[in-house]
């Protein structure tokens, strides 16, 4: 079972940078404007010539 | 949410269609700007008109390619824009409002107020507890499953033991920071001595804690870490759900306010006459009204003469003279003249003494109603206390260690932690107001979901309600064509709120190059060699067309307006009219077995034709604000449970007093702040609507509530008689509440999001509603 000492510490490291991304995703405003986010995506004008 | 999106049309075509709107007028909008650290400046704006998605783009490059500005954003939930600009830059509020006018949106300045910020970041909050303790409870969860089949196969003790601290090490911080906003409430619930829902789950969580990390030293099968955490992750959903349905009609609201906050011209010492937010005037300045403007604040006449009607603030629809010395109330609409008003009273304080009065008496009188949810927590709470302590003391009795009765009495408080009874509630308000929203109806407390289902009376207010809140044309086919086309080009040009009807009947009029305004008697055009004019029956010297008509039958409650081309002289007839579904929707509700009835402060001359082409035979006019709630009261004593329907100041009062209270977007503004929804558009249909979807609401609640019940009938005599493992624990209550919240989507109407009148809703919307009273 020597394998659970990196495998626990590797599941853990996962799970706290997928909560990580999260937070952040929520202090920079990404659920602030939940239909305009869908919307937005069909917009090309970033696609500059 | 996602299926309200009008039909996609390409933006070409939609700016095309749009019409450019009139240049507003000048106005001080520095109270509404905000500067950050390094000068830049910003301000915020609510819009009009946004109806898909091609919006987005043509708002912020409009914005954006103005001078000095650095970014526009558009938050499409709330359709509000933020404006930034470049440090330094010459900052112009006036030239975006102007900018997007041209583009056929109307802007209107905006401050965040600090309930709504308050809000905000409780949401916030709450979204980061949520997330907190869904990574716990996934993580523990992979870690408990480990174990669960470990303990039936070949784990062994010391892996088990490795597990379990390993959970403690992730589920106790956790839990610390995800379990706040229970513990808080369950905190002060406490502190004023008394029971909430909080209670039994903050010490569920407590315990089950406690007793994992004792389970934990003394190396045993079962930990509760996994319950814990879970337990705390359903309940914020619940919670969060509820904030959100909140806060979303909160900023619709304040949206709402945003728009109809008036322009005031405020005449300085000097005499110049400015232009500024009517919440920035202060008593004891001077504004000055002109004819087919609406009074801004509260004031006694200083100088000049008009004739103003009151309908919005007495529901009497005949205009009445005003000269100086007189009061006059917000909200008052002036016909011709104009008048300088010394201000008493401005911004929110702006109603009578009497309507306070009664107001603070009504609102009173509903407070004893209790929520379902809080009547079934109030239950809920002792009950599953007592069981817990009934277990541990009968399994004590019976011969049990301490150990093993302690374990079954915290597994009985998980059992019964309210999970399902916490989403089942706020699970079908969120489903419900979505759908009332997508139907035209922003309602402002949950509760008035459950107090709309039950009502067996509708009560309606006539003017504004019933009727339509503008006057219109009603004789236009008896009109030649080409006379109507003279006077609706010659209303272009006038003030007068009796022009506007003339005008809206022939929207596509354009002005003619010179008119003259004679003040209180009409406009007048050189045609070439001929004279048209429009106005005053006397006026356009068809004094006895006027009294040919007034003879002719109930002509009492229109007013007239004449229109002379050369020697050709046609009448017109401008009067109320019913709202244009309003007999289909009395005929449903009747249908429906409620009854009807119309509480009006008009004349009863002007009730009697409206309540006979509705066929309502339970109809008083004339009736003061305290009649109406003298007349609400004695349809509550009969037992009856009542739906005032108003718009009036002069309703505010009755709509506080009803058991529940609604009010079309054009209403007065206190009237709105009583009112527990709001409707747009110039349909009654979304008052039917409204109830038929309480009701269905209302039954998915209960259903929801006696599914919780059954599931505890079923889980807590398995917990009593200590068959309850973690494994159990979990699966019932990640069952319970996911049955619970699927049950509370059938709140959404058959056939989707799209409703058959959604469009209609859309389209005369707060944009047109609001357009008519400027």
């Amino acid at each position: 079972m020597t394998v659970l000492v990196y495998l626990l510490p590797m599941a853990l490291l996962l799970g706290l940078s997928g909560l990580a991304a999260f937070l952040w995703s929520l202090r920079s405003g990404q659920y602030d404007d939940m239909e305009g986010a869908a919307l937005r995506v069909l917009n090309d004008d970033d696609m500059k010539e | 949410m996602e299926a309200n999106a009008p039909a996609r049309i390409p933006a070409a075509s939609r700016s095309a269609a749009r019409a450019p709107l009139p240049a507003p007028p000048s106005a001080d909008y520095s109270s509404f700007l905000h500067r950050d650290d390094a000068g830049r400046a910003g301000m915020d704006f609510a819009i009009e008109g946004i109806d898909c998605a091609a919006c987005i783009d043509e708002i912020e490059d409009t914005v954006e390619a103005l001078p000095g500005v650095e970014t526009g954003r558009l938050n499409y939930s709330s359709h509000r824009l933020h404006v930034g600009w470049r440090a330094g830059a010459e900052v112009r509020p006036e030239a975006v409002v102007a900018a997007l006018a041209r583009a056929g949106y109307r802007a209107h300045a905006f401050e965040l107020n600090r309930a709504e910020a308050l809000e905000a970041e409780r949401a916030r909050h709450l979204l980061r507890c949520l997330a907190v303790a869904g990574f716990a409870a996934m993580n523990i969860m992979l870690l408990s499953v480990s174990v669960w089949s470990g303990n039936i196969t070949d784990i062994t003790p010391e892996t088990r033991d490795l597990f379990h601290w390993v959970s403690a090490l992730i589920a106790l911080p956790a839990c610390a920071y995800a379990g706040q906003p229970f513990f808080n409430s369950a905190l002060r619930a406490l502190k004023s001595r008394a029971l909430n829902m909080d209670v039994p789950i903050s010490l569920g969580v407590l315990l089950a804690l406690g007793i994992s990390v004792f389970e934990t030293l003394n190396h045993a099968e079962h930990a509760y870490f996994d319950s814990a955490v879970m337990l705390l992750f359903f309940l914020l959903t619940g919670r969060y759900l509820d904030h959100a349905m909140r806060r979303r009609t909160r900023v619709e609201a304040s949206n709402l306010a945003a728009l109809k906050a008036e322009i005031a011209y405020r005449i300085e010492a000097d005499g110049e006459v400015v232009a500024v937010p009517a919440s920035a005037v202060h008593p004891g300045e001077v504004v000055l009204v002109r004819a087919g403007e609406r009074v801004p604040v509260d004031g006694t006449v200083r100088a000049g003469r008009a004739s103003v009607d009151e309908s919005l603030i007495t529901g009497e629809t005949l205009p009445r003279p005003f000269a100086a010395g007189d009061v006059v109330h917000a909200g008052s609409l002036v016909h011709d003249g104009a008048l300088q008003i010394v201000t008493t009273a401005a911004g929110t304080g702006t109603f009578l003494d009497e309507i306070e009065r009664l107001l603070e008496r009504a609102s009173t009188a509903r407070s004893g109603y209790v929520r379902l949810a809080d009547r079934a927590a109030r239950m809920y709470a002792p009950v599953v206390h007592a069981t817990a302590l009934l277990s541990l003391v009968g399994w004590l009795v019976a011969g049990a260690s301490l150990h093993q009765a302690v374990l079954i009495a915290v597994a009985v408080l998980i059992i019964t932690c309210p999970c399902a009874l916490a989403l089942a509630v706020p699970a079908v308000q969120v489903v419900a107001s979505g759908a009332l929203m997508r139907a035209g109806v922003l309602i402002n407390s949950g509760d008035a979901l459950e107090r709309l289902a039950d009502i067996d009376t509708v009560v309606f207010d006539k003017t504004g309600t019933l009727t339509l809140p503008e006057p219109s044309l009603a004789n236009a086919e008896a009109v030649p064509p080409d006379l109507l086309d003279i006077a609706a080009r010659l209303a272009v040009s006038s003030a007068h709120p009796l022009a506007r009807a003339v005008r809206a009947a022939r929207p596509e009029a354009v002005p003619y190059d010179e008119v003259r305004e004679f003040p209180g008697q009409g406009v007048e055009a050189q045609l070439g060699a001929m004279t048209a004019r429009l106005g005053s029956p006397a006026f356009c010297l068809a004094d006895d067309l006027a009294q040919q008509a007034l003879t002719d039958e109930a002509m009492d409650e229109a007013s007239l307006v004449a229109v002379r081309y050369g020697s050709r002289c046609a009448l017109l007839v401008v009067r109320q009219r019913l709202r244009p579904d309003a007999v289909e929707l009395v005929t449903r509700l009747r249908a429906a077995g409620r009854h009807i009835a119309i509480l009006s402060g008009d004349r009863a001359a002007a009730v009697a034709p409206i309540a006979v082409a509705l066929g309502i035979g339970d109809w008083q006019a004339g009736v003061t604000p305290a009649g109406k709630i003298a007349a609400l009261e004695a349809y509550k004593a009969e037992g009856r449970r009542v739906l005032m329907v108003g718009d009036g100041v002069n309703d505010a009062p009755s709509l506080a007093a009803a058991s529940v209270s609604m009010s079309p977007i054009t209403a007065a503004e206190v009237t709105q702040a009583q009112a527990d929804a709001v409707f747009l558009g110039e349909r009654l249909a979304p008052v039917g609507r409204a109830l038929a979807i309480a009701g269905r609401a209302r039954a998915l609640m209960h259903q929801n509530l006696w599914i919780a019940v059954l599931y505890n009938l079923i889980a807590v005599p398995l917990a009593i008689a200590g068959y309850v493992t973690p494994l159990v624990a979990a699966l019932a209550m990640s069952g319970s509440s996911v049955i619970v919240t699927l049950n509370a989507l059938r709140a959404r109407p058959a056939g989707g999001g799209m409703m058959p009148a959604a469009p209609s809703a859309d389209a005369d919307g707060p944009l047109a509603a609001e357009g008519a009273p400027a």
